[in-house]
């Protein structure tokens, strides 16, 4: 592998906007895994097809979420390794 | 096999499509068998030794003499199959067996698994596997050692890798043993043996590299033996083959028929006590085991060094998303498992006679899995009825049925009348399931032992030749002690996996976080952060699984203990926190000593701080503090 052409101040722009998406996910994976469960007995008061709604988020809806953030982690950071030149392939 | 090496990686599509369709052959085969009348113990046989057979012969095609390809599957896993054989490793006894029935048993409160055993993969995602993959080297120890200044570090992630995994093995093999103690018909101490069998059978000679391919295997049958019970269920009870939409009927049925039982809890409701009231108990313990369980799945090594495996650092991303997808799969349709599971019960066992209980009730109950407690003396005849005492009236009636966390999937084709062909798909999924997560836990502490102790800090100097053979003959003995102490000792699967989560939550999480994302942290903060958080959980563990009347007694001044009658033993509940959660106290006092020891200890070195900005970007090599000194 060839040596890491970024310059210092590249480096944090780098790191910059990879914290960034980190905590924007982190963000969205606290939401789904804990805020909207505190409301499952309000939320459960409400049926769709059978499922109340609050059992139905913590059995699938927060489960669809959590893969979509894998997706977005890979997609997003990928777009910001091509960006700066970094991407290992 | 060496006319095909050059050509596996590239025909891996192929080779895996042919295996599925082979396997699906052959289960239907089976069937035939079944229509023709063959009795169920032949057809559980084959099922069993079949599967074992594959797996094995894969182990032995995929053996190596290469270290590169040992520990680290020469690093030429692609993400798709890397996301499958993570899928294999991650899904255990405790995903395939016990969820499901802890959901069957806990309703809504069950979900904290679901939840907290799939979102610790955004956790993976963002804040370590790429940086672990540019790293690039072979075990988590080596981390903890190239990071916080060298062998103190990696002896004590080695201590905690092994006190965690090992916990881990030892679930999975009682998992094994109930497997095949029923559907072989031996005693269970002899069936965790030849459970053990296979375990060594795929991941002795080859290593990461054996067990990859052979996880890959183990996935697609313990995903498609889940999905095809309730796939059948949901057609049966719905009439629509799609059981992750359908079971929002069984949960309306469900409702219906406690109303007509007098149950005051009803199976959906959140955060309630047994009366039905609203119990903020009840909510604080399933935030906590979440928690702890989703900051575990982030630390665990046998997980984490699957990501070592893939070819580049954009693929360890992908690769996570294809884990998380191919474990969702399962984890989506656990709850509609459970729900049709318990409607079958409430439907078509309770209220039959007893005379005429069909006979998946005494060969269940034979092994302690099943109780139908009417008469006066069914203890007898159903261990599990002990201390239950029926109204003798011939009738089964709701309180009087007992049935085992770990038998609700293994038995509920059964209890459904569905084809023993299907019970037997179960039972190899819940084998592959079961093994293949043994195989990596047994790799990652083995690799621990042989790499981190032995060649790093013993013997620098040993060949690779000693080195591979000390790997196997540790890799052997771990496992034979883990088959003993299960054989013995058995165990609530559920509650081991969920302490080995929270072990490695304390010990590993805020070092692997910090050390990737606070470049200030020094060798001290890393050292504490382990002891002082895997410290405490350890403490905390032991003292209120074992010692709760002293808890209750000595740790007062921490506030409301109370001691609950649980396993045998009086456990306390530190503000009423269930310790099945133990990591809450762990996990914030790593973090508290990390921070603590690395604002008073002097900061990271230059190098060190380089070293760190070289694994944060993909691209270029790594520039390793250790190699400079």
């Amino acid at each position: 592998m060839a040596e890491s052409k970024l310059t210092v101040s590249q480096q944090t722009a780098y790191w910059e906007k990879t914290r960034g998406l980190m905590l924007v996910i982190l963000a969205a994976w606290f939401v789904f895994s804990f805020l909207i469960h505190f409301w499952a007995p309000q939320l459960n008061t409400i049926r769709i097809l059978g499922f109340p709604l609050g059992y139905y988020m913590a059995a699938q809806g927060s489960l669809i979420a959590f893969v979509l953030m894998c997706v977005w982690n890979a997609k997003a950071q990928d777009k910001i390794d091509h960006e700066f030149g970094v991407q290992d392939e | 096999m060496a006319a095909i090496q050059g050509g596996f990686l590239a025909n891996l599509g192929r080779i895996y499509a042919l295996y599925t369709g082979t396997f699906i052959g052959f289960t239907i085969f089976i069937g035939l068998l079944e229509f023709m009348g063959v009795p169920n113990r032949i057809l559980g046989y084959l099922f069993i030794f079949l599967t074992l057979g594959v797996y094995a012969l894969i182990g032995w095609l995929a053996r190596t003499a290469e270290v590169n390809e040992y520990y680290v599957a020469g690093r030429s896993v692609p993400a798709f199959y890397n996301g499958m054989a993570t899928g294999a490793d991650w899904m255990s006894a405790a995903s395939f067996i016990g969820m499901a029935g802890s959901l069957y048993f806990g309703g809504y409160g069950g979900l904290a698994f679901v939840l907290g055993w799939t979102g610790g993969y955004v956790l993976v995602s963002i804040l370590m596997a790429p940086y672990l993959r540019k790293f690039g080297q072979f075990t988590v120890p080596d981390f903890f050692s190239a990071r916080y200044g060298g062998n103190v570090a990696r002896a004590l992630a080695v201590v905690v890798l092994i006190t965690a995994s090992f916990t881990y093995v030892v679930a999975q093999i009682v998992g094994v043993g109930i497997i095949t103690a029923r559907f072989l018909d031996i005693p269970f101490q002899l069936a965790c043996f030849v459970g053990l069998l296979g375990i060594l059978l795929c991941s002795m000679l080859g290593g990461m590299k054996a067990v990859t391919w052979t996880q890959v295997a183990q996935y697609i049958i313990l995903i498609i033996a889940y999905l095809i019970p309730v796939v059948v269920l949901s057609a049966k009870v719905t009439g629509i083959p799609i059981p992750q939409i359908m079971y929002g009927q069984a949960l309306e049925k469900i409702e219906a028929l406690e109303k007509t039982f007098g149950i005051a809890q009803p199976y959906a409701s959140a955060f309630t006590d047994a009366k039905g009231a609203y119990s903020p108990t009840a909510m604080w313990n399933f935030f906590a085991l979440i928690l702890c369980l989703m900051v575990g799945t982030a630390s665990l090594p046998h997980i984490l060094m699957r990501y070592f495996t893939t070819p580049s650092v954009k693929q360890a991303r992908d690769s996570v998303a294809w884990s998380l997808f191919f474990i969702f799969l399962l984890y989506f349709t656990a709850p509609a498992y459970a729900a049709f599971a318990k409607l079958e019960v409430y439907q078509h066992v309770i209220g039959q006679p007893i005379a005429s209980l069909p006979a998946w009730v005494s060969s269940w109950g034979s092994i302690g899995l099943v109780g139908a407690c009417d008469g006066a003396n069914a203890a007898q005849t159903f261990a599990l009825c002990k201390g239950v005492t029926g109204n003798g009236d011939g009738i089964l009636q709701l309180s009087e049925f007992r049935l085992h966390t770990d038998a609700v999937v293994l038995a509920t084709p059964e209890i459904a009348g569905l084809p023993y062909v299907i019970s037997g798909l179960v039972a190899a999924g819940g084998l592959a399931a079961a093994l293949s997560t043994a195989d990596g836990l047994l790799l990652a502490i083995a690799n621990a032992l042989s790499h981190d102790i032995y060649y790093k800090m013993i013997d620098p100097n040993a060949d690779t030749k000693r080195r591979l053979v000390i790997s196997r003959v540790l890799l052997g003995l771990v496992a034979l002690v883990a088959a003993y102490v299960a054989g013995t000792l058995g165990a609530d699967i559920l509650f081991l996996v969920s302490w080995a989560f929270s072990m490695a939550a304390a010990g590993l999480f805020a070092g692997l976080v910090l050390g990737i994302w606070w470049k200030r942290a020094g060798d001290a903060a890393g050292v504490w952060g382990i002891i002082v958080g895997f410290g405490l959980c350890m403490f905390f563990l032991i003292a209120t699984e074992f010692y709760g009347p002293w808890v209750k007694q000595s740790l007062s001044w921490m506030g409301d203990i109370n001691i609950v009658k649980i396993r045998g033993r009086d456990v306390a509940y530190i503000w009423g926190i269930n310790n099945i959660s133990v990591g809450i106290f762990g996990i914030p006092a790593a973090f508290l000593a990390m921070l603590v020891a690395g604002w008073v200890s002097k900061p990271a070195s230059a190098e060190m701080q380089d070293f760190i900005d070289s694994i944060r970007v993909p691209a270029g090599s790594v520039r390793n503090a250790e190699a400079a000194h």
